[in-house]
């Protein structure tokens, strides 16, 4: 009864305090902190979003074959080449007075009809050899006609750049054998597949044969090297070894003459045909088919050629070598360097961080110097990655490098083998950047692992390492595999310390290839981060390079994402496995 | 059995005589209350029952005292664990039962600031002597926790494991071991289907048994249990209990609790504890029935504690 009478009370006293709280403070209430944390999030996923949209958009359009435009301006200028960008401007004075007088009224008043904005085209016109420039300005008001010529080629070229112009001919042995452009097209369309493959032939002798007989070569130098450094300058061993060295020298210059001589008549094979082709300023060019790599007519594509043409492009993209220094062609090498690396620095940084954790959080005695160490690893993690870069090339390279290259590589001295950067040192650098990383999820994985769990196995007669091996380190796998998989993410993509230790603009060869011992360590190395930042900045035509930069900016995230969803999915394994700890 | 007469030298006189009290001088009453012994930081003569002395001793406890750093939880406690029974302690919390079953196969040994004085022997072996191989030693003791502590693996792993970790890769042997033990601990018609599933989809009552089939999968000369149904409901409980009931013979137990019905149900022997001390310890029917002190008295029905 009493308890009936007092619910009434403790109601209303309710109440009353809950207007108090009202008109006291709006955050006691707990909705405002929902809006801040829900904007805070949805400000960070707006901004990540956003990114991976412009590379997304910026990367996919980069191989799509574009229009080729004639512009021909009031002043009688004529340009040829694909419209990359449109925007509205406020042009002032000064740009009117680069017209002409006689044009200069009539665009002025053209201008003011739109209100004094012009539109305004950014077009590609490439030729660099003729035009000096790789991109132009048009804009509306000094424009006179805008066609779109129905045999304007595309011509991507192997060096030079890109070539747009009008098909003029076909020519073989120097004499021009088909005017018309459709019999021309036709023509090249017969003759190029056989030309490419000359090309190919050409590039493998140089790639493969020059580059076996300059290793043996090199190796009979490096032998007549040892012979000197072991005897002596001036010994019996040396001499003999440097005559067999001129006489084989005579062999090998035979085999280059050989060679030499192939490859002379593969040119002059391919130099018989080429193209015959207008230019914008009504210069005809000659292009000879061995300098072509893909070319178009660009105006008279239907949907499927496009395709054809995107898939073509996106295939040399991702399975080629760079052309042009870096901005034209594939970053193969660049893909291959990035995945070696990062698996290299895995294989590296795991065990070495598990063990740490474990030495932290099983066998230390927890004091004032674990402390200590724990929070200098977190620290590590905080060090500006250049550093590390610094590290590696005094330590790995100029150090340890060098210390191996006197001991096993005498011979080659003074030019380094592992006395500079190379793959195994950027890896090892990468691993002690990532350590951090690696040790902290660990670390509180292990002291996840419940107590009971440790006793039990205890109880059974286990030792510690036992209790370790088939308890602790099986459960706390997943966490483990969480380390891995951000070591693996900061690894991929960091850049400042790998041009310091290895990453090169162009690797002439891969740090794993076919020639024995087939995995070369020391070898420098191409890498997707370090490609974009030299496409970007380093590249004497930056804004060619800007769709590539998007595009391998595109791909290297790709990259990392497919690197981070296979350790998810063998992280989402284990979970599996222990399914059902309430533990 | 020389210790078994030396407590029946010591012992014989209870409970009617007076308790040989020489180191206690000063305090001469005639029943020595715990509670004294307590408020003069002293241990406890414990009242331990004749027919315990009958009994062959599989593990012997000799005025085993343990610190925690600085304060004492435990104050020389002598008893003997009879073979192929099951001894239960019983007390409040806090008063030392579990410490005293972790004494046992040195479990506190994981807690640095552990010290003990006194003297373990299983089976006439020392446990705390120098040179005795922990490991060794908690290979022949079996032990299950309070809450089921099942390893991350399958349940053919879980109990095979004192198996493993000495080596043993003969599938022949482990398989016969795992049904045996899976068998004796009522779980193999169960778990025969899912031996290789995780044991951590078992329920808490099964999750429990394994672990007791675990224990028991090393042929251990003692089992320790540790309130081994405090985190499960009844119905798991019962289980257990009658599989306490079916190993009594075979294994000698042990146990700790804090259930009086279960001490009754299940145990031989009872031994209750108070404040770090043994108070009274035999036969379990006598002490829940007609326990010789009043303190005893007092705790099984449920005027304290």
């Amino acid at each position: 009864m009493s308890e009936l009478l007092e619910a009434p009370a403790s109601t209303k006293r309710y109440v009353r305090r809950r207007s108090a709280v009202r008109a006291t403070s709006l955050f006691s209430n707990g909705e405002p902190m929902v809006w801040l944390t829900g904007g805070a999030l949805g400000l960070c996923v707006l901004m990540i979003v956003g990114m991976l949209w412009l590379v997304g958009m910026q990367g996919v359009a980069t191989f799509k074959p574009r229009e080729l435009v004639r512009w021909t301006t009031v002043d009688g200028g004529v340009l040829l080449g694909e419209v990359v960008e449109i925007e509205r401007y406020r042009p002032n004075d000064a740009q009117l007075e680069l017209l002409s007088e006689a044009t200069r009224a009539a665009a002025r008043e053209r201008l003011a009809a739109q209100g004094g904005e012009a539109e305004r085209r950014l077009v590609r016109t490439e030729n660099f050899e003729l035009t000096g420039t790789h991109y132009t300005w048009v804009s509306d008001f000094e424009t006179r006609e805008r066609t779109t010529p129905e045999w304007a080629l595309s011509i991507e070229r192997r060096e030079g750049g890109p070539f747009y112009g009008v098909l003029r001919g076909f020519e073989l042995d120097g004499r021009r054998i088909a005017g018309e452009p459709e019999a021309a097209w036709t023509l090249l369309e017969e003759q190029l597949p056989a030309v490419l493959e000359r090309v190919d032939a050409r590039r493998a002798i140089e790639r493969e044969e020059i580059g076996r007989v300059n290793r043996a070569m090199e190796a009979e130098r490096l032998a007549v090297r040892r012979a000197e450094l072991e005897h002596g300058l001036d010994t019996a061993a040396a001499r003999t070894a440097r005559e067999l060295f001129s006489a084989r020298e005579l062999g090998f210059k035979t085999e280059f003459e050989r060679l030499r001589g192939e490859i002379e008549a593969l040119d002059r094979q391919n130099s018989r045909c080429a193209l015959r082709v207008e230019a914008a300023d009504g210069s005809e060019q000659r292009i000879p088919l061995a300098a072509i790599v893909r070319t178009y007519p660009a105006n008279r594509l239907d949907f499927g050629d496009r395709v054809s043409i995107y898939t073509s492009r996106t295939w040399e993209f991702s399975s080629g070598e760079p052309r042009e220094s870096n901005t034209e062609g594939g970053v193969l090498p660049a893909i291959f360097g990035t995945v070696t690396m990062t698996l290299v620095m895995s294989i590296l940084v795991v065990p070495f961080g598990v063990l740490a954790a474990l030495y932290l959080r099983e066998y230390a005695k927890p004091g004032p110097l674990v402390s200590f160490v724990r929070i200098a690893v977190n620290n590590l993690a905080g060090v500006p990655s250049i550093v590390f870069g610094v590290f590696g090339l005094g330590f790995f390279c100029y150090f340890v490098g060098a210390s191996i290259d006197e001991l096993f590589y005498a011979e080659r001295l003074p030019s380094p083998t592992f006395g500079t950067g190379g793959v195994l040192w950027a890896s090892l650098t990468l691993a002690l950047l990532t350590l951090p990383v690696v040790i902290v999820p660990t670390e509180e994985a292990l002291a996840a692992v419940p107590s009971s769990m440790r006793e039990g196995s205890y109880a059974c007669g286990a030792t510690k390492w036992q209790t370790i091996r088939r308890i602790v380190l099986p459960r706390a796998m997943p966490g483990i595999l969480t380390g891995m998989i951000l070591a693996i993410a900061r690894g991929a993509g960091e850049v400042a310390p790998l041009m310091l230790v290895g990453a090169v603009k162009l690797a002439p060869e891969l740090p794993i290839d076919g020639e024995a011992p087939f995995v070369h360590p020391s070898r420098s190395f191409m890498h997707l981060g370090f490609h974009i930042y030299d496409l970007g900045f380093q590249s004497p035509n930056s804004e060619a390079a800007k769709p590539m930069v998007y595009t391998t900016t595109l791909l290297l995230i790709g990259l990392v994402v497919l690197l981070n969803v296979v350790a998810i999915a063998v992280r989402a394994n284990l979970r599996r496995r222990f399914q059902g700890a309430q533990v | 059995m020389i210790r078994a007469q030396r407590e029946t030298a010591r012992k014989s006189v209870n409970p009617t005589s007076q308790p040989s009290a020489a180191h206690h001088a000063g305090h001469e009453r005639p029943v020595r209350k715990v509670f004294d012994a307590v408020r003069d930081k002293q241990p406890f003569e414990a009242e331990i029952h004749p027919s315990l002395l009958t009994e062959e001793m599989v593990l012997e406890v000799d005025a085993f005292s343990l610190y925690y750093g600085p304060s004492q939880a435990l104050w020389e406690i002598s008893m003997g664990i009879p073979k192929g029974k099951v001894t239960a302690l019983i007390g409040p919390s806090g008063c030392g039962k579990s410490t005293l079953l972790r004494s046992v196969n040195r479990m506190n040994d994981l807690i640095d600031s552990v010290r003990i004085v006194g003297t373990m022997r299983l089976n006439g072996d020392s446990i705390y002597a120098a040179g005795v191989d922990v490991i060794e030693l908690r290979k022949r003791i079996g032990m299950v926790f309070q809450k089921p502590n099942p390893f991350p693996m399958s349940i053919f792993e879980n109990v095979v494991y004192s198996l493993r970790i000495d080596g043993e890769r003969k599938k022949s042997v482990l398989e016969e071991v795992c049904e045996a033990s899976l068998r004796s601990a009522g779980l193999w018609e169960e778990a025969k289907d899912r031996l290789h599933e995780s044991a951590l989809r078992l329920s808490g009552g099964q999750q429990q048994r394994l672990c007791i089939a675990r224990a028991i999968a090393a042929e251990p000369e003692v089992l320790l249990l540790d309130e081994p149904c405090s985190a499960l409901d009844p119905i798991a409980t019962g289980r257990i209990e009658d599989l306490i009931e079916e190993l009594k013979g075979s294994y000698s137990i042990l146990m700790v609790t804090h259930n009086m019905q279960q001490a009754s149900r299940t145990s031989d022997y009872t031994a209750f504890m108070y404040l770090g001390r043994l108070v009274e310890y035999g036969p379990t029917e006598d002490v829940f029935v007609q326990p010789r002190l009043a303190e005893t008295e007092d705790y099984v029905t449920g005027r304290f504690g």
